[in-house]
């Protein structure tokens, strides 16, 4: 990934420590940057990714270019550089910043930020400690090798100054090269006194008192509001006629406009602009719109899932993403096959705070008020869109009304622009639930085809056909990733992590197929885990099928190929101990679940395991699932989840808990609550009248345990939610007998498959 | 105009009768800690309290509102023992659903000051939490409770 390390993107560059106007301000800086360190950062000329300060009371404020959206990432990255740092952290505060291009790139996804960012945080921290220390060694007119830090507090002996009163004597000005940079020693481990131990986050309290600021909370002056009229396809709809004859009649409507988008992103949409949100809306339910659907407007889900397991089963079609050993012919020695289609259906991502923007042009900028994720992504469509330079246009960020992969592409802020554009004035959209339903980037129906070959009672190999929509091939192909045959750029990465999985197997092909009419009939989405999290519903399911047909225990069998032998031994620092700290998970969530103990009568336990997202980044996961099915209403009542998770360092550890407990349960809510499907080319349940999301009456005893270490730290904002559906399978399978193949799991197909 | 109480404040608006109130609340009076999710009154991020009992302002017609009093998440005291314990065991995550969830357990206690965890579970079912946060909320409903019976005893 072209974003993968963003410590990379900062390899030319100086780091710069100096005081500015009363306080101490530490950025990167261009490596051409003449003059000095004050200077340039008095005038900004920094291109930080990172940028803090710290003032004469010892505060140190850290901006964050992340968004937040739940995870508490403000307070993971701000403990990751106050850890090195050696302020205060009673007196930290963070940022959230707007875009601007010396953030470098902006995107909050792939559970990476603290990840990617952490070499860089740390060094940026140590890099100030240092300047810090040695301007109050010599203020307690000694050498920085005999002085100490801790909690802001520079110590020599008897002696001892402040932070604050360093930055108040006003005289830091130190540069450090790139190559000084990456050359500081971090801390070792056993000296942290922040990371690995526990805090309160900092986005919480303005969470609790109705103060946090949303997208949707913006109001400027003299703004309008719209509501927008979605086509009856995703693409290539027309607008014939709007009659606004009877939208006349709502007090407070202004009128509509026809939006012509020259990104292409919105194909015949309409925005109703009225006084109000109310006005706007029930003026929208009166106009008279007719609209030449586009080609998909019949496309149905059994059609979408139709076309997966077609290109799915084939076994030329579609690209390698993993190709070892010799699959053609492991499969013309096999004397034994076993085959299985493996599916899941259509989800909405169901942000709380549906898509809303508030879209103002001033003094020559466009100001775009919008939570999101992937600023950068979406900046070069909305200058498109606007017809306007990037350089003319802001993207102010709030807090996030729930993220979940839904906010990396902020098409939802082009119609509130288009309106702005076409009115001259302040726009205000706020989306309903429905028109956000449907112009949501849901996750797409997917379809595996797993052929598993055996020879003389022992698995020869797997050959694995994964086909879905895309979500990168439609909004940032740039990231397509290569197949192992070397053809660049055919493959969405995140829609096939997870098949390359960490068993040793001794043929192993998968192939990553697009589903072209899933690609046609709407806008795949990066939802939650994204690949990993339909993917792993299948590999982890069609491992059990394994494991039963060669009489093993399911746990036994995973630890068995979980050897760390070749290309699974892993690297140092992100996978260091590769599959054997997965093995490590599963063995201590055998003892933890209590796995093989006597269950009653359709009760059953089922496990599964994965590593994260993608394989540069493992998270090591394991679950047992304690179900109990009722074999007259085909009903599964999961009892207990037992997860067990390695995810190296935990920059902060209750906020690691907390997303596992979220992405847990939101594992559960895509097994057996949540789902969705496209009916004449839309999704047809649009609001919880009919998608159901896990409530708290569903939510089953969890016991979620972590190993401990100081490894890389690696994401946790997904990785727990891939194991939940498949361990609630596989203890299907277990407790009745019956293998269930597809997602969400319906009583109905319990049922079915009981009484067939 | 239809006049009515907000947090103590007597109030008048004339936005048409049929809008809910919670666009009254959120656009005329600028208390924007009520949240608009689901606008049919089934995820209750817009729960405020129209003379002391939890409702949905999203589907409640301004009308409604009408000579009564009306109270919201920014009218709840700082200390109250809600929001010590939704920071003590750090329950929100995107925290959206927040202010619905506080005001709806607020009844709760104020009719149970000692629920069951399944009494819990009853009560604050029809609140969605789509970040799943739902073991930290119910576990800070049970904690405000025990604060709530320590101040009292």
């Amino acid at each position: 990934m072209k974003f993968r390390d963003e410590s990379l993107q900062v390899s030319r560059r100086n780091f710069l420590v100096g005081s500015v106007s009363g306080a101490v301000m530490m950025a990167f800086a261009p490596a051409g940057l003449v003059g000095s360190a004050r200077a340039a950062l008095a005038e900004k000329q920094f291109s930080p990714t990172v940028w803090f300060t710290v003032d004469a009371d010892g505060r140190t404020r850290v901006n964050i270019a992340k968004a937040e959206m739940g995870q508490h990432v403000g307070t993971a990255l701000a403990r990751v550089v106050v850890e090195e740092l050696g302020s205060d952290w009673s007196k930290v505060s963070i940022e959230h910043v707007d875009t601007d291009p010396k953030w470098g790139y902006m995107v909050t996804g792939g559970s990476w930020s603290v990840h990617t960012t952490f070499n860089q945080l740390s060094q940026a921290g140590a890099a100030g400690r240092i300047a810090l220390v040695e301007a109050g060694a010599k203020m307690l007119g000694t050498d920085p090798g005999n002085c100490s830090v801790e909690a802001g507090v520079v110590t020599c002996g008897e002696e001892s100054v402040t932070y604050g009163e360093i930055v108040a004597a006003g005289s830091i000005e130190r540069t450090f090269t790139d190559e000084e940079i990456a050359k500081l020693p971090l801390k070792p481990a056993e000296q942290r006194t922040l990371l690995n131990s526990d805090t309160k986050a900092l986005d919480v309290p303005p969470k609790t008192d109705g103060s946090a600021q949303y997208g949707m909370d913006v109001e400027l002056p003299g703004m309008v509001y719209a509501f927008p009229l979605l086509p009856p396809t995703r693409y290539g709809s027309k607008v014939d006629s709007v009659d606004d004859s009877k939208a006349k009649n709502v007090p407070g409507y202004q009128g509509y406009e026809i939006l012509e988008d020259p990104s292409g992103t919105l194909q015949g949409w309409v925005s109703v602009v009225a006084d109000s949100h109310w006005a706007a809306k029930k003026a929208a339910e009166a106009l008279d719109v007719s609209w030449e659907p586009g080609p998909t407007a019949e496309v149905t889900e059994a059609e979408i899932l139709g076309e997966g397991e077609r290109v799915a089963a084939d076994r030329q079609a579609g690209y390698r993403f993993v190709d070892h050993g010799d699959m053609d012919a492991a499969l013309e020695k096999a004397d034994k096959t076993i085959e299985a289609v493996y599916r899941t259906g259509t989800a909405l991502h169901f942000t709380l705070e549906p898509a809303n923007a508030v879209v103002e042009h001033k003094d020559g900028t466009w100001h775009v008020h919008a939570g999101n994720q992937w600023q950068s992504l979406i900046l070069p469509v909305l200058a498109k869109a606007l017809e306007v330079e990037e350089s003319e246009i802001v993207i102010h960020q709030y807090y996030l009304g729930g993220g979940f992969g839904r906010r990396l592409f902020g098409d939802y802020m082009i119609p509130a622009a288009l309106t702005a554009k076409a009115i001259g004035k302040p726009v205000k959209m706020v989306f309903d639930r429905p028109s956000d339903s449907r112009m949501d980037c849901v996750r797409s129906p997917s379809v595996q085809h797993f052929t598993g070959c055996f020879k003389g009672g022992k698995l020869l190999g797997i050959e694995h056909g994964v086909a879905a929509g895309w979500p990168t091939k439609a909004m940032a192909p740039g990231f397509m990733a290569p197949s192992v045959d070397g053809q660049e750029a055919v493959i969405d990465p995140f829609a096939i992590n997870g098949s390359d999985h960490w068993y040793t197997l001794l043929n192993h092909r998968v192939r990553a197929v697009n589903n072209e009419l899933a690609q046609k009939t709407f806008l795949p989405g990066w939802l939650r885990a994204v690949g990993p999290g339909w993917i792993g519903w299948g590999v982890e399911s069609f491992m059990d099928e394994v494991a039963h047909e060669l009489g093993e225990d399911p746990i036994e069998f995973r630890l068995k190929r979980l050897d760390g032998a070749g290309r699974n031994v892993g690297s140092d620092p992100n996978s260091v101990g590769g599959a054997k700290r997965l093995a490590a998970v599963l063995e201590k969530l055998r003892d933890q679940s209590g796995w093989g103990k006597d269950l009653p009568e359709d009760e059953g336990m089922g496990v599964a395991c994965c590593g994260g997202q993608e394989r540069n980044m493992p998270t090591w996961v394991g679950c047992v699932a304690h179900v109990a099915v009722d074999r007259d209403t085909g009903e599964v009542k999961v009892r207990k989840l037992s997860m067990t998770i390695d995810c190296g360092t935990q920059a902060h550890p209750d906020g690691v808990l907390a997303q596992a407990q979220g992405a847990s349960l939101w594992g559960l809510s895509l097994a057996l609550h949540e789902g969705t499907q496209f009916e004449a080319g839309q999704v047809k349940d649009r609001n919880l009248d009919s998608y159901k999301p896990l409530r708290m009456a569903d939510v089953p005893e969890l016991d979620i345990q972590f190993i401990r270490n100081d490894h890389f730290p690696v994401g946790m904002g997904e990785p727990p939610l891939i194991v939940v559906g498949p361990a609630i399978g596989n203890a299907i399978y277990n407790a009745v007998g019956v293998r269930l193949r597809d997602l969400p799991i319906r009583p109905e197909a319990v049922k079915a498959a009981l009484g067939a | 105009m239809i006049e009515f109480t907000l947090n103590g404040q007597s109030v008048s608006s004339g936005a048409p009768a049929d809008t809910p109130l919670l666009w009254v609340i959120r656009d005329e009076f600028k208390l924007t800690g009520t949240r608009f999710g689901c606008g049919i009154a089934q995820c209750g991020a817009c729960t405020i309290h129209l003379d002391g009992k939890p409702v949905r302002s999203c589907s409640l017609p301004l009308s409604a509102a009408s000579g009564k009093t009306v109270t919201t998440i920014e009218q709840m005291a700082d200390d109250h023992p809600l929001q010590v314990a939704w920071l003590e065991v750090q329950v929100p995550q995107c925290g959206y659903c927040q202010s619905g969830q506080i005001m709806q357990a607020a009844k709760l206690l104020e009719d149970n000051p000692d629920p069951s965890d399944e009494e819990i579970i009853e009560h604050m079912n029809g609140n969605l939490c789509r970040c799943m946060a739902y073991p930290r909320i119910l576990a800070a409903v049970r904690r405000a409770a025990e604060l709530n019976r320590e101040a009292q005893s």
